[in-house]
């Protein structure tokens, strides 16, 4: 009676297991399609290549949402990790509120279609880069929070260390934007990309913050 | 069977059924109050495993106890059973931690003063010896099953998730264990003392395999240890669970098989002739605490991770308890035997 409900516990949690590994490609995979996008917007404005990244990013978001309801179903219908799965379904909706933050910056850019000068192109550039390798440093210390968490504060810093470099360039950029001598409609609508783009790391990095508790708790 | 013999063995059902409504918890109490394995689970694991161990190696720790007093009336068996399993009732009661073991070997040398008969005091320094090695043993072991299964998990890095499958197993497989050497090893505290005087006949299931007096009695002893698990352990179980250490299903888990291993040394016959025959010293059959064991292996942890959170007072009620319960027992059975035998006319010793 024991053995065949025991052999159906490892097969769920293999199915359980790489439900969560698809999480966190698609967390990475939208950073790696919004770097793309932004880089494209910069250089042709709103195109067809932009809309299909957006399309991207908007699909794995979606089926992102769908997989973290299927996980906390299974954790609590299930009773599986109880001491942990607070923390998991935590880690899981916070993570999802990233992705969440690259599909809002993308819509932000398809629907106010800002007309940012040519001078700050390689700045917004760099900082979509830095949000982009703070958020790929945070799939690596969740991944590590789930297989081996002593690992996790190896990646921790990566994600205190590119949000920093963020914040350095959105500042610079801001300043840059508002010494200029175009109209203050116009530097702020720039304001609010820089930001939206910057916050992308901030969120990251409180993430990160609430990880290296969760990490703490594992530890045994 | 007549009545009156039923009515003395009940005592020991009585025994034994406080027995699995207390010691079941130390086995599956922290996984079913963790959540980790259902209650109906580890119930039907828990009585399964525990009849197993009575009537499989349950003579060797018995054995020990009958050494200590052969109590050779089905009365004074009775009232000794009855004084230990009133002391753990009113122990409980009192909120003091309480050993069937302590109790009944305090009822035993209870007995042996209202009747005269002397103590053999070897077996009563083993039996005492052991009470303060099975919480040491048991910190030992623990830490060093610790240590390993850290080491263990570290280098084969298990998903999270994966982990917690494979510790919902081994902690199945561990409380199976536990139950196994908690019948075994407890089942003299049960049962023993009704050895001498029992009421059973020796079977021969047809000719292949025999069944012995001493094994029904087990089998008895067992089914009233089952019954308790089934019907009152839960919330035994939800308590410790809930109100224990903060442990990890890892820790657990080695809590778990700490207890086990503990008692089924202090139980196993087969280990007894490995190490005679390699002429090795040689580990008494003793009934032992399985709380005790229990509280000596969460403490080994705790001292493997610097001591922090480690709950000195229990310690001091560990110690309490062992001075406390067999004087109390053996208190309740010496008036409990003055009554049986003066009010009641019956006899309680030949």
């Amino acid at each position: 009676m024991v053995l065949p409900k025991t052999v159906s516990i490892f097969r769920r949690t293999r199915v359980l297991e790489g439900e969560i590994d698809e999480f966190m490609d698609n967390l990475a995979q939208s950073a790696l399609a919004f770097k793309r996008a932004i880089s494209i917007f910069l250089a042709e404005g709103r195109s067809a290549e932009f809309d299909e990244k957006l399309a991207q990013v908007n699909d794995l978001e979606s089926r992102s949402d769908d997989l973290r309801r299927g996980i906390e179903r299974q954790l609590y219908a299930q009773t599986l990790i109880p001491e942990s799965r607070g923390d998991v379904l935590g880690l899981l909706e916070n993570l999802d509120s990233v992705l969440n933050n690259f599909e809002g910056a993308l819509w932000g850019f398809s629907i106010e279609n800002p007309d940012i000068p040519e001078q700050y192109h390689e700045d917004y550039r760099s900082l979509a880069e830095q949000v982009t390798a703070a958020v790929e440093a945070l799939v690596l210390a969740s991944r590590a929070f789930f297989r081996n968490v002593e690992m996790v504060s190896d990646h921790m810093h990566k994600v205190i260390f590119y949000e920093k470099e963020a914040d350095k360039v959105s500042t610079k950029l801001k300043r840059q934007i508002f010494e200029s001598d175009i109209d203050l409609a116009r530097k702020l609508h720039l304001r609010h990309f820089v930001e939206l783009i910057d916050n992308i790391a901030d969120r990251s990095e409180d993430v990160a913050d609430r990880l290296a508790i969760y990490a703490i708790k594992r530890r045994f | 069977m007549d009545f009156a013999t039923l009515f003395f063995l009940s005592s020991g059902l009585f025994l034994g059924w406080s027995l699995g409504a207390n010691d079941a918890a130390n086995v599956f109490g922290t996984a079913v109050g963790s959540r980790m394995i259902r209650f109906s689970t580890a119930a039907v694991i828990c009585s399964v495993f525990v009849i197993m161990g009575a009537v499989m190696s349950g003579s060797g720790a018995a054995h020990t106890l009958g050494k200590l007093g052969a109590i050779d009336a089905l009365g004074g068996a009775f009232m000794a059973a009855f004084a230990a399993a009133l002391s753990v009732y009113l122990m409980t009661k009192a909120g003091l931690p309480v050993s069937t073991t302590q109790a009944i070997v305090g009822a035993i040398v209870g007995w042996n003063l209202f009747t005269a008969t002397s103590t053999d005091p070897a077996t009563l320094s083993t039996i005492l010896g052991t009470w303060v090695i099975c919480p040491i043993l048991a910190a030992i072991i623990a830490m060093l099953l610790y240590k390993g299964t850290s080491w263990f998990l570290r280098k084969m890095n298990f998903h999270m998730i994966r982990l917690d499958a494979y510790t919902r197993a081994a902690l199945i497989l561990a409380g199976a264990f536990g139950a196994y050497s908690l019948g075994a090893n407890n089942i003299g505290n049960v049962m023993g003392v009704f050895v001498p005087s029992s009421p059973f006949k020796d079977l021969s299931i047809m000719g292949m395999a025999d069944f012995t007096s001493v094994e029904q009695l087990f089998l008895l002893g067992g089914l009233a240890i089952a019954a308790g698990v089934i019907t009152y352990s839960e919330r035994v179980m939800l308590t410790v669970g809930g109100g224990m250490l903060p442990l990890s299903p890892v820790g657990a888990w080695v809590v778990v098989m700490a207890h086990s291993i503990v008692l089924f040394l202090f139980a196993s016959r087969g280990l007894q002739a490995l190490l005679l025959s390699y002429d090795l010293a040689t580990i008494p059959l003793v009934p032992v605490s399985s709380s005790q064991a229990v509280v000596g292996a969460v403490l080994g942890i705790g001292l493997l991770q610097g001591g922090r959170g480690i709950r000195w007072r229990i310690v001091g009620s560990v110690s309490l308890g062992w001075v406390v319960t067999p004087l109390v027992a053996g208190l309740v059975c010496y008036i409990g035997l003055f009554f049986l035998q003066n009010v009641f006319g019956q006899e309680v010793y030949q």
